[in-house]
């Protein structure tokens, strides 16, 4: 008898335990909180605002957000993608190993015992389920506020001005949320890695929006050249071209390459990490 | 980590370092001075041009290269071309021609008399310039380059003077006269139509001198002759005043201009001619290159041309991209290199927007021959609309808007899609099926088209791109193509063969082809006769050139695109698989009566070196309670973390009930542990947390015994509070109550005392006790000696790691006694132990 009777390694720390363990945390709730509500707030900001004078509407996202529902969620989208996806992302991934650990229930669950490549494995895919939970919310319901407050009428494109029908966006916009969710890919294995490291939750998620952040700053050296290139964050904003007249797939496929790339390297070092460390916390 | 953030701070030193001494590169200086030249008919008007020499960098001899200004400008315009030039080796003329900025004389527009005698002259002064490399005594290696005006006296000086070794026109004309005058039903100049805006600003400039001199200058009364003419040369004054007013071409401005004029010249170039041509002109259009290539080709002198995104009315301008292009030219033509020169024919082409940086990608497709205006392949499109009534309104105005030369270029930015307005009733409109296919038009597309009315008509042929309903048609690049058809007496109608204007545009599936004839174009001068008119198709196909050969290189997906996340996910399958903890196999079956824990030479070392377990071995039976005893320090925690198989032993090995212990065996399960304080999740509370725990297990809920766990927490009613309100105490107890989840056959439990109050102490005794006595086995660590000696049967002292000693409890006391000869307690045997009972 070499095990308690009943138990099974593949079965220690099922998805749906995980999930409830995480889900009535006050942070997951204030951040989908959060993110349900920023689209009404836009919507208000929008409503409220003064209204743009001079020589009429532009033709950036920002002025072209109040044209219809689809821009909307498109301007909603394009504000957060940048940080606060970022940052829900980075909490959702960041916090799911150091946070047990801070607790100190990492080391009961480790004595359950749940194999650590379980316990890493389940963790990811409930912390990439909030993640992406996180990233589909905020464009579903920018679309749902945009349309309530704006109407359902065809997308105004950006930068020139031309119009595609919102029957034919509708796809294209599943596209931007898919590749949104691909690239937010690196950021979670990023938060992850480091989470699997550190003690401290805030660490691993200050740590991951931190390095997401001088990746930022580094793209804005031109003098780079093509080496911005293969930075993660480069192609950030590639999902525009799923929104112009003509879909172009170059940008965000590099996109893709990129994010895989580095996630899949990410997490494959956290798992190695993770497997030898001594946790002492 | 340390060594990284050194080695980061070092990178960024030498970089840093790097940048601030590498060396800047040297300031480029010019010799400005004045060059008397003497030109006219008998070469007898002396002239002094205001030039800027700029010998070459780093001695030796080097080719020359004449930068030409464009109208309007002076020899300042070009500084920064001839500053790059001179970077790369060259050596650089700028100067201002005759009637510009410095220069005396008035503006002959670049007449072989003149503005071209003058340069001959120019070329004659470099020549006798010790840096420049000469091919013969007098005759230096040069290379002219211009835009515009600049571009006609480069092919002009060409044409004239064979000493001239490559040139690099750019946005210039072939026939003054076409250019003002054109006809696209082929009529010729006599009987073009008076592009009125372009000729009013082209020749404005020359009166009044835009420069900022002319505007710090002091104001200085202009005679009656200044303020009509300004600095052109009289007589093309007085023809300029002439046609202007009548819009008709008389023969002697045609002659006057044709003087002007490359391409009846053009023959005699033996340089080799890169033309660039701006895709974004309608005062030069591509056209004027088409017809300066054939004149220069057929002559058997190499030429290339290349339409760019640009020209007089605006686009991108792509500096780079023509300093780049320009400069491999003379490379090749002047220094003999090997560089890469641009094909017989290049095109700029969209290429969306680079998804980085959101910034216009542009291709440059290049073909092998230059295919002419007629493409290599014709595609006919299917043209469909009836008969239809236009009218010229009286005075020509309202008139439609295609371009607003020198407006056009500002208002429209970079890649706008050109604005047209066609005033109703002016037009006649022709349109295609939507296309099945996407049709890239590269050249000059022609239709027949029909004419109903009398005497000679003025019109302009437009062909849009009509994509839907929804966007509005676009004008490629804001042409037009003027035409005028003169309806014989008697007849009723005539036909002409339009050229429209060339273009290099593609036509995506779906969107329609429109061809639009309209009465009037605000850019040209029209009948102010006011006149009725219909027009048809004479023949409904619509001729559209597309060169094939110039389909840009495919921008397919980069090989790394695919294979980097590949290699990726390989490396991480190794990382992966290489990183395994060997599962260190029992060296034999574990026997059925295998201890519940067996110690044997464990040893763990701190980072820095220190052992925190040193060679430790000890073993428990089943049913014993065993007390693990030491001093802070003493290695007891760490020793409890490696039996949970939290922490990797150095060296020696743990069975567990005769299985080694590694993280996450499976026998962890029949253990039960309390080490180092509880660990809850706040937010839940306390039930939630003992069932989402024991639900991590993935045992079945029966074998929990929950009520039996609950009971020793005797928590109550605060089961249901979140753990984040709970005392020490509380969460001590609930922690025990976790460890004895599933009642293990291995409980081992860290300082369980602490916090708990004397009576909820003595429960615990009772507790572990009972617990032991059905065949299973506690382990527990204290400092409360006391407690050890009243719960524990066995005992196992630990000092710096080390064991000290170990045994039952009541043999450890006698021993002590005998020893001491007066009865002892197990405090003063610890101390005794540990040494430090002095």
């Amino acid at each position: 008898m070499t095990a308690a009777p009943g138990y099974a390694p593949s079965r220690t720390l099922p998805l749906r335990v995980e999930i409830v363990r995480q889900f009535k945390r006050r942070r997951t709730l204030v951040m989908f909180g959060l993110l349900l509500a920023l689209p009404w707030i836009l919507v208000i900001a929008f409503q409220f605002g003064p209204q743009p004078s001079g020589d009429g509407p532009g033709l950036r996202m920002a002025d072209l957000a109040t044209e219809s529902g689809l821009n909307f969620a498109a301007f909603a989208l394009s504000v957060s993608a940048s940080f606060l996806l970022v940052v829900a992302v980075a909490l959702f991934c960041g916090d799911t190993v150091a946070g047990e650990a801070s607790w100190s229930s990492l080391r009961y669950l480790l004595a359950a015992p749940v194999p650590r490549d379980r316990l890493l494995r389940q963790k990811l895919i409930v912390a990439l389920g909030y993640s992406a939970a996180a990233v589909i919310c905020l464009p579903l319901m920018a679309l749902l506020a945009g349309t309530l407050a704006f109407g359902w009428d065809d997308i105004q494109v950006p930068g020139t001005g031309e119009t595609i029908p919102a029957v034919d966006v509708l796809p294209r916009f599943a596209i931007v949320i898919g590749y949104a969710l691909v690239s937010q890919l690196v950021v979670a294995a990023l938060a992850f890695l480091i989470s699997t490291v550190t003690d401290s939750p805030l660490g691993a998620v200050g740590g991951a929006v931190g390095l997401w952040i001088v990746c930022t700053i580094l793209q804005a050296v031109e003098a780079l050249g093509v080496l911005r290139e293969f930075l993660p964050t480069f192609w950030n904003t590639a999902w525009f071209d799923a929104l112009m007249p003509e879909l172009d797939w170059s940008g965000m496929a590099k996109g893709a390459s990129i994010s895989i790339t580095y996630a899949a390297l990410l997490i494959a070092v956290a798992f190695r990490r993770f497997r030898r460390k001594d946790v002492v916390s | 980590m340390k060594r990284t953030a050194a080695l980061v701070a070092v990178l960024a030193l030498l970089g840093v370092t790097g940048w601030l001494v590498w060396p800047s590169e040297p300031e480029v200086r010019g010799q400005a001075q004045h060059i008397t030249v003497y030109d006219g008919p008998a070469d007898d008007q002396r002239v002094d041009l205001d030039v800027t020499y700029f010998p070459p960098q780093g001695g030796g001899k080097a080719p020359v290269v004449l930068l030409a200004h464009g109208f309007g400008g002076n020899k300042r315009s070009v500084r920064a071309e001839a500053v790059h030039l001179v970077r790369e080796g060259y050596a650089v003329l700028t100067w201002s021609a005759r009637g510009f900025g410095g220069s005396t004389g008035e503006i002959a527009l670049n007449s072989p008399d003149y503005e071209v005698k003058d340069v001959k002259q120019l070329i004659d002064w470099l020549a006798k310039r010790p840096e420049v490399l000469l091919d013969a005594a007098g005759d230096p290696r040069v290379g002219i380059a211009g835009a515009s005006y600049g571009g006609a006296i480069a092919l002009l000086t060409a044409a004239h003077d064979p000493r001239v070794d490559a040139i690099v026109p750019q946005i210039t004309w072939s026939d003054l006269s076409d250019a003002l005058f054109p006809d696209a039903a082929g009529g010729g100049p006599e009987d073009g139509v008076f592009k009125r805006m372009w000729a009013g600003i082209f020749f404005g400039q020359g009166g009044a001198t835009q420069s900022l001199e002319a505007l710090t200058r002091e104001p200085r009364p202009m005679t009656a002759e200044q303020a009509r003419c300004g600095r052109f040369l009289p007589e093309i004054c007085e023809i300029y005043q002439q046609v202007a007013q009548t819009g008709e071409a008389t023969p002697e401005a045609v002659e006057l201009l044709r003087a002007s004029s490359p391409v009846h010249v053009a023959g005699r170039i033996k340089a080799p001619t890169l033309l660039i041509q701006g895709q974004r002109d309608s005062l030069f259009p591509l056209d004027h290159a088409d017809q300066n290539a054939r004149a220069i080709a057929a002559a058997g002198t190499p030429v290339s041309v290349t339409w760019y995104d640009g020209g007089h009315d605006g686009g991108d301008g792509e500096a780079d991209w023509l300093r780049e292009q320009t400069l491999a030219w003379f490379d090749r033509h002047l220094k003999g290199e090997d560089a890469a020169v641009p094909g017989a024919f290049t095109i700029t082409r969209d290429g969306g927007r680079d998804p980085g940086t959101r910034q216009r990608i542009r291709l440059h497709p290049e073909a092998d021959d230059y295919p002419g205006l007629g493409g290599t392949d014709v595609t006919t499109v299917t043209l469909n609309g009836p008969e239809q009534h236009v009218v010229n309104p009286p005075g020509g105005s309202p008139a439609a808007v295609s371009t607003v030369p020198g407006v056009s270029g500002l208002l429209g930015g970079q890649g706008a899609p050109s604005v047209s307005i066609d005033m109703p009733g002016q037009s006649a409109f022709f349109e295609s099926e939507p296309l099945t296919a996407p049709l890239q038009l590269t050249g000059s597309p022609s239709v027949r088209v029909r004419v109903y009315g009398e005497g000679e008509v003025t019109l302009f042929a437009k062909l849009f791109d009509v994509p839907d309903a929804l966007q509005p048609p676009t004008l490629p690049a804001g042409l037009v193509a003027p035409f005028r058809v003169t309806i014989p007496e008697g007849a009723d109608s005539a036909e002409a063969t339009v050229t429209l204007p060339a273009v290099d545009h593609r036509f995506d599936t779906g969107h329609r082809l429109r061809l639009v004839v309209s009465t009037t174009d605000m850019a040209y001068a029209t009948p102010a006769q006011p006149a009725a008119y219909r027009i048809a198709l004479a023949a409904p196909a619509l001729s559209v050139p597309t060169v094939a050969s110039l389909a840009a290189p495919p921008s397919g997906i980069a090989w790394w695109v695919w294979a980097m996340p590949l290699a990726a996910v390989v490396a991480a399958a190794v990382l992966l698989a290489t990183g395994r903890t060997g599962a260190r196999r029992a060296s034999g079956p574990p026997a059925g009566d295998a201890p519940p824990l067996e110690i044997s030479g464990l040893t763990k070392a701190y980072r820095n070196g220190e052992l925190a377990v040193d060679d430790l071995s000890f073993r428990v039976e089943r049913g014993q309670v065993l007390g693990l005893l030491g001093p802070n320090g003493a290695g007891k925690t760490t020793t409890m973390r490696m039996m949970l198989g939290l922490i990797q032993p150095d060296a020696g090995e743990i069975r567990v009930f005769g299985e080694p212990v590694t993280p996450g065996a499976p026998v962890l399960s029949r253990l039960g542990a309390f080490v180092e304080g509880p660990g809850f999740l706040p937010h839940l509370s306390g039930r939630d947390n003992l069932e989402l725990y024991w639900a991590a297990t993935g045992r079945p809920a029966a074998d929990a015994h929950f009520e039996e766990a609950l009971e020793i927490a005797g928590l109550g009613k605060a089961l249901e509070r979140a753990v984040r309100t709970y005392s020490q105490g509380m969460r001590q107890r609930l922690a025990i109550a976790q460890a004895m989840l599933g009642l293990p056959d291995l409980l081992v439990l860290d300082e369980p005392a602490n916090g708990l109050d004397p009576p909820q102490i003595r429960e615990m005794r009772e507790v572990l006790k009972r617990y032991a006595r059905d065949g299973r086995t506690v382990i527990v660590s204290s400092h409360l000696l006391a407690e050890v000696e009243q719960t524990c049967t066995d005992v196992v002292v630990m000092h710096r790691g080390k064991l000290v000693t170990t045994g039952p409890v009541s043999v450890l006391l006698s021993s002590a006694a005998a020893a001491n000869g007066h009865g002892t307690r197990l405090e003063d045997v610890f101390l005794d132990l540990i040494g430090e009972n002095v």
